[in-house]
């Protein structure tokens, strides 16, 4: 047996080794911050920096969403279709049928919650396999975003709408503030509650959840809901920001969430990662965006680029569960 | 029997991270024997097997077989030299033939075109199952359709096709009934007579007895034994593999029985289980014996509602009350617990921590409002974990670093914890090794002193017999019969369980 101290020594060796591994996003994204400091003058800027954090504020409110979803081992295509639905929902609604904005909000955020009711039914109690599911359901969420408002743009939202994509607080973009609140919720919820708890054990290993007396189904198609919902509040502030709704907007989130779930040490098989990991994934996301940007790479090869990154933060996790499974 | 040295294992150690699986073993195997590897869990065999058959690679030493030194950076290369392996769970591809499978990879094509010579190819594998007396497999069969025991011969004939000189058995015995045990001792042994080395690896000690010629004993990485089994016991063999020696394999104690817990009265579910009558008392141990797939674990999770259907009748009585079990949660709230009989599938979500695993089937006792409270699930995986002696360094360590047996605790432990006092375990000792399986003994003992009633579901009949207080044998989805302690003998269990 050890000793104490000695074992507080292997202790302490061995948190920051989890600490480094879960977490090698940090050294990812401290790298790349000080490549694009050093390559880019304009990178380093409070300006540049502030519209940073609002550009990310949307991939990564959805990104929470999308983490409920991969921890319960499931995943949703369909969050970045329904952006665009929510969001062409939302702005018809204030302009074009003269809903009062706050029961707009409500209303959209409600659509979402049935899109990911939807999604969990599917999944969770039909047993279709998530990826059919919710390619399904993005498939349909894109033909109504088109159909809603016959493939028009809806432009011109109020000012009051604006305020929550453009608007300061303090000296903050108003989008960073939501981006803390969900983020805290998200902490508590998968640290410090039950439905966490159950919600890591049914990713983990469903049929053990299962045989402790979780309801597993119940679990997963929660999980959905959230994973929607995070869409429709992202879709609001993203209409806010535009001050207009198409119908193809944000149709690519939901391909950077999941980079920014994988990236942050989520494991596409379930049962893994951690609140604080998706953040700094999605930031890295979006700096990685701002900073191609500010180099003048082309749109076309920004995707071309985002399609890589997918690709190897998916492809360590497969290399990191592997290791994992053999012990 | 010549005394050529086939295999010379040489000085050879590999470490993986955190634990020396291999510390500098030597021995040697001889040619056209059967050479049985034994250890408890975690010592070494699996990796020995790993490195000599080509998917591991050692750290330092060597092997050679028949005198040249081999060095293999993949299985291939390994099953090219002769070494093929007979894996616990199959790797044959279920959709394909019999004799697909056999030749895969390499099907018999014609000499100038590439393209499948069937015919020869179905002669080849009638040949190769002719010639280890599996004459009962049709080589057109599908592979998916064969029973486990078959599906081992396929595997042995694939090895062949390959000229194996040493074939490794892992755990051959684990699914196999008592009479597919015979077939395959007697393939075992014709392989025998052809000169074919057999290195056969089984926590079943009574096998070994029976069908290996030698012995290396494994504990903690290092070659404890190696020998001919002749002037071995039992008991020599276990304090080998243990280290010391174990007073009493089965701490069975008497305990009066007292009140009626649990009452099955005329359990039906069409094509699975067929009038299930029995009770279990406090402080009693009761057996189910019978072949796999007879009924014995679809009883246990009906019972205990993971298989609930609107097809099912019959009551459940606990204290002598009528109840209705829906689900899971209903079986739970009677105080019935399953410790199911894979248990890193069903068992644990091995990813977790041993905290979060101890704790999961009683989140409402460390938890408010929805809510945790971790210095609640604290308090509660250490008490269990003392309870229990669950070796881990913390609650905190992951339940997919501890060994076999603290495995199998902590899932015993989460039923504790849930305050269940109707305990059925299934399979509760496979794959654990001997010093451990006592300390599972041990436990069931303390429970039943404590008044719960305890259903043991097993396939090893030493154990039914060593601990159960009565024993039901299930045949076809029945109970096809009941034995008291008094008259439990393996024959008659055998008796009730084949007809």
């Amino acid at each position: 047996m050890v000793t104490g101290s000695k074992r507080g020594g292997i202790d302490l060796r061995r948190s920051i080794r989890r600490i480094s591994e879960r977490y090698t996003i940090l050294y990812v994204l401290l790298g790349l911050f000080i490549i694009l400091s050093v390559a880019v003058d304009s990178f380093f800027t409070i300006r540049n920096i502030t519209n940073v954090l609002r550009q990310v504020s949307m991939v990564a409110i959805m990104s929470v969403g999308m983490f409920f979803v991969l921890v319960g081992a499931g995943i949703d295509l369909s969050a970045g279709a329904t952006v665009g639905f929510t969001g062409i929902f939302f702005a018809d609604l204030i302009v074009n049928k003269g809903v009062n904005p706050y029961l707009a909000i409500l209303l959209t955020i409600v659509l979402g919650a049935l899109i990911g009711l939807m999604n969990g039914l599917l999944v969770s109690y039909a047993r279709l396999l998530p990826f059919i599911a919710t390619v399904g359901t993005m498939s349909i969420a894109q033909g109504l975003a088109l159909i809603w408002t016959n493939s028009y743009p809806v432009l011109d939202l109020p000012s009051s709408i604006e305020f929550l994509g453009r608007g300061y607080l303090f000296g903050l973009p108003f989008p960073i503030y939501v981006v803390i609140v969900v983020y805290i919720i998200a902490f508590i919820v998968t640290e410090k509650t039950v439905y966490g708890r159950f919600l890591f054990a049914s990713g983990g290993n469903d049929e053990a959840a299962y045989l402790s007396g979780i309801n597993v189904r119940k679990v997963r198609c929660i999980s959905y809901i959230v994973c929607s919902v995070t869409v429709a509040i992202s879709s609001i502030i993203l209409c806010g920001r535009l001050d207009s709704a198409q119908p193809t907007n944000g149709s690519e989130w939901g391909f950077d969430a999941i980079t920014a779930c994988v990236l942050g040490g989520t494991s596409m098989s379930g049962g893994k990662g951690q609140v604080l990991g998706v953040l700094l994934g999605a930031i890295f996301v979006g700096i990685l965006t701002n900073g191609m940007t500010l180099l003048n790479v082309n749109s076309n090869m920004q995707t071309v680029v985002r399609g890589v990154v997918l690709v190897i933060a998916v492809g360590f996790d497969v290399v990191r569960s592997r290791r994992a499974a053999r012990g | 029997m010549d005394n050529t040295i086939i295999l010379d294992i040489h000085n050879v150690s590999k470490r993986f991270p955190g634990v020396q699986a291999l510390d500098d073993v030597s021995f040697e195997i001889c040619r056209g024997r059967i050479h049985a590897l034994v250890g408890e869990n975690g010592a070494g065999k699996s990796t020995l097997i790993k490195i000599i058959s080509g998917a591991e690679r050692m750290d330092s030493g060597y092997f050679s077989i028949n005198g040249e030194k081999a060095s293999f950076t993949k299985p291939l290369e390994a099953i090219n030299a002769g070494i093929s392996v007979v894996h616990q769970e199959m790797r044959l591809v279920p959709q394909l033939s019999v004799a697909e499978n056999i030749f895969i990879g390499r099907p018999q094509t014609y000499k100038k075109v590439k393209l499948v010579a069937w015919k020869r190819m179905y002669r080849e594998a009638r040949e190769l199952l002719d010639s280890i007396g599996a004459e009962s497999i049709d080589e057109r069969e599908i592979t998916g359709n064969l029973s486990i025991a078959e599906q081992q011969m396929v595997e042995i004939c694939k090895a062949l096709s390959y000229n194996a000189k040493i074939i490794i058995m892992d755990e051959p015995s684990a699914s196999l009934t008592d009479r597919e045990l015979t077939m395959l001792f007697a393939i075992l042994r014709e392989l025998r007579q052809r000169g074919i080395t057999v290195i056969y690896i089984s926590h079943r000690l009574e096998e070994i007895f029976e069908i290996a010629n030698d012995v290396t004993v494994l504990r903690d990485g290092r070659m404890i034994h190696t020998g001919p089994v002749e002037g071995l016991t039992r008991e020599s063999l276990i304090s080998l593999m243990v280290g010391r020696t174990l007073d009493n394999e089965y701490p069975k104690e008497f305990v009066p029985a007292g009140k009626t817990l649990l009452e099955v009265r005329n359990l039906n579910m069409p094509g699975v289980i067929r009038d299930v009558s029995f009770d279990l008392k406090e402080g009693e141990i009761l057996g189910i014996a019978g072949l796999v797939g007879s009924g014995r674990t679809e009883t246990a999770r009906i019972i205990f509602g993971a298989d609930h259907s609107a097809r099912l009748s019959g009551d459940i009585l606990i204290r002598g009350e009528k109840v209705t079990i829906k689900s899971v949660q209903d079986a739970m709230r009677h105080g019935i617990a399953l410790i199911p009989e894979d248990r890193q599938r069903q068992g644990l979500v091995l990813g977790m921590d041993v905290r979060g695993n101890i704790s999961m089937a009683s989140i409402d006792r460390i938890s408010r409002a929805g809510f945790l409270s971790r210095k609640k699930e604290n308090d509660l995986s250490e008490k269990s974990i003392r309870a229990l002696r669950i070796v881990t360094p913390s609650g905190r360590h992951p339940v997919k670093n501890l060994s076999g047996g603290n495995q199998q605790k902590v899932v015993i432990a989460k039923w504790l914890a849930a305050n269940s006092d109707i305990l059925i375990m299934d399979e509760p000792t496979r794959g654990i090794d001997v010093g451990a399986k006592a300390e599972i003994y041990k436990l069931m003992t303390d429970f039943a002193k404590e008044g719960k009633g305890i259903i043991i579901i097993s396939s090893e009949m030493p154990e039914i017999v060593g601990m159960c207080d009565r024993v039901l044998v299930f045949r076809d989805g029945m109970i096809g019969g009941e034995l008291q302690r008094t008259e439990v003998t393996q024959e008659r269990i055998l008796n009730y369980a084949i007809k």
